[in-house]
């Protein structure tokens, strides 16, 4: 049954990804492509990798659709002709693609419990995490605790991220206050209803930040969603309301304490005796440590992602307002 | 199988036959504001059958909360949706069926 | 009650192909969004019955954020088309 699932879901994965190719209108590519994320992520969610699914949805359907329609409106909607032969590109695919498919023949059998990946270091965050950090969900011990390192090198990554966008693009603010007045005037019940639905997706964005102990979750995918409601702000009620919330600088701040703050268990760690980012000795009791550890370094992850998101859609729509604005 | 069972069974099957109707719509009605009419009604009545045929198989719970805030936030955004792209659709100079392009423009199809 | 709720993702499923194939031909723009629109609302419902169909209720959060992110693409999608504007 569920295998019937999966296949008309890759099938439909496909023709997505086909029917993308063959489109010149970039608008309808950009929402095409939003298509596209949703089913990967209920790819995910039938494979049962609850949180890579919801990182898929929140980041590929939501932030980078957004973004990427913000691009459309800085450039332009219809795909220049290309002029170059196909041939070397056709060339150039078809010699990967079949490298790739020859390596597949290597591989181990699909969901046989032998596979090496099952034998190695699965089974001993399965048998003794419950023991060392006695987390409900393994993703978040294995991603907090175990692997604390990589995440902190994956929060360093969102920040500079941040950094990269504000040093090519910059955020630009409207000094004067005479600027026309920007976002849905006429959509009026878009506005009511923006008010009533942003509570409540900030109150799930903590929820999904708290919870990540327990269930599906954590701080990036918190980030993304409390951004994802100051966004729906900017886009409903314009960009300079938005900046009047949440500053640009203020948002900078926060990017930078996210990380710090990460970095700062592993520095209070090792000034307790242990290694970098090693919980146990932030309480007397070790699994309490892990619990406020990876509570601490989750919350740090969510003020980083939240502000990097945010500040990244500031960058794109104020370009996007002044250009069409003159 | 018992009666709490066979309700939740037919109101799924209520809700997928509203949203079959919806998605049918969408190819054949005569022009887009009927066709957003027959895809918002039905997106409300299916999500609002099927939700409730899937809280009567929960027991009071975490998930039962949940169920009901996504019930609540459809019902909420979904007919807000639909209702901001017809205005826009209007603005941007769609018509309907019954009415003829004008001299200030005004098309029935772009592309 | 598997069967029910099997039978039922299977249905929800031949509507999102059909939203699906409606985004894919559409007849003008608007007509495209709608259908993306239609897609998401109908893979809410699909990821709601799937987790009770897997016995994994906890699919329930990604279906709160399928609803919330079509909500926002829903709108930035509106709110960019004012910019790029209309062919004709």
């Amino acid at each position: 049954m569920i295998e019937w699932i999966d296949l008309i879901l890759l099938g439909m994965l496909a023709l997505t990804a086909l029917r993308v190719i063959f489109l010149k209108d970039l608008f309808a590519v950009v929402m095409l492509f939003g298509i596209y994320s949703f089913l990967s992520a209920l790819v995910f969610i039938v494979l049962d990798a609850v949180d890579v699914a919801f990182t898929e949805a929140a980041v590929g359907a939501g932030i980078s659709t957004v973004l990427m329609l913000g691009t459309l409106a800085l450039t332009g909607r219809t795909e220049k002709e290309n002029t170059h032969s196909k041939l070397l590109p056709i060339l150039v695919v078809s010699v990967t693609g079949a490298a790739l498919i020859y390596g597949t023949l290597d591989m181990p059998p699909f969901g046989n419990p032998d596979n090496p990946i099952h034998q190695h270091v699965a089974p001993r965050y399965i048998e003794d995490s419950p023991k060392e950090v006695g987390l409900p969900n393994m993703v978040t011990s294995v991603l907090a605790s175990y692997r604390g390192f990589d995440t902190l090198g994956e929060t360093v990554v969102v920040f500079s991220a941040a950094i990269g966008v504000l040093a090519l693009l910059g955020i630009r603010r409207e000094e004067d206050n005479n600027t026309p007045e920007s976002g849905f005037k006429e959509h009026r019940v878009l506005q009511i209803v923006a008010k009533i639905t942003i509570p409540l997706v900030i109150l799930f964005a903590l929820y999904v930040q708290f919870h990540g102990d327990f269930g599906p979750g954590g701080g990036f995918q918190a980030g993304v969603i409390a951004a994802a409601a100051f966004i729906l702000y900017g886009l409903v009620f314009g960009l300079a309301k938005s900046m009047a919330v949440i500053s640009p600088m203020f948002l900078r701040y926060m990017a930078a304490s996210g990380v710090l703050l990460y970095a700062g268990v592993g520095l209070f760690s090792m000034m307790q005796g242990g290694n970098f980012l090693d919980y146990n000795l932030l309480a007397s009791d070790p699994v309490a440590g892990q619990h406020y550890g990876i509570l601490i370094i989750e919350l740090g992850v969510g003020i980083t992602v939240f502000a990097v998101m945010l500040t990244i859609f500031y960058a794109f729509a104020s370009q996007t307002e002044r250009s069409n604005i003159q | 199988m018992n009666f709490l069972d066979i309700i939740s069974s037919l109101l799924l099957f209520a809700g997928t036959f509203f949203a079959f109707s919806g998605a049918v719509g969408l190819f054949r009605f005569p022009d887009f504001f009927t066709r957003v009419h027959a895809a918002s009604l039905t997106d409300s009545i299916a999500a609002i059958l099927m939700i409730a045929g899937l809280l009567l198989q929960t027991s009071f719970d975490l998930n039962t909360a949940k169920l009901i805030f996504i019930l609540v936030f459809l019902l909420i955004t979904s007919p807000t949706a639909s209702h901001a792209l017809a205005k826009s659709a209007r603005h941007g100079g769609l018509l309907l069926f019954t009415e003829k392009p004008t001299k200030q423009g005004g098309t029935n199809q772009d592309d | 009650m598997t069967t029910i709720f099997a039978a039922a993702a299977i249905a929800i499923l031949v509507v999102m192909a059909m939203a699906l194939t409606r985004a894919f031909t559409a007849p003008t723009v608007y007509d495209r969004i709608l259908g993306v629109n239609m897609f998401g609302t109908k893979t809410v419902l699909f990821i709601a019955v799937i987790g009770y169909l897997m016995g994994r209720p906890d699919f329930l959060d990604i279906a709160i954020v399928y609803a919330l992110i079509n909500f926002v693409g829903m709108v930035a999608v509106l709110r960019y088309f004012e910019y790029t504007a209309p062919i004709e």
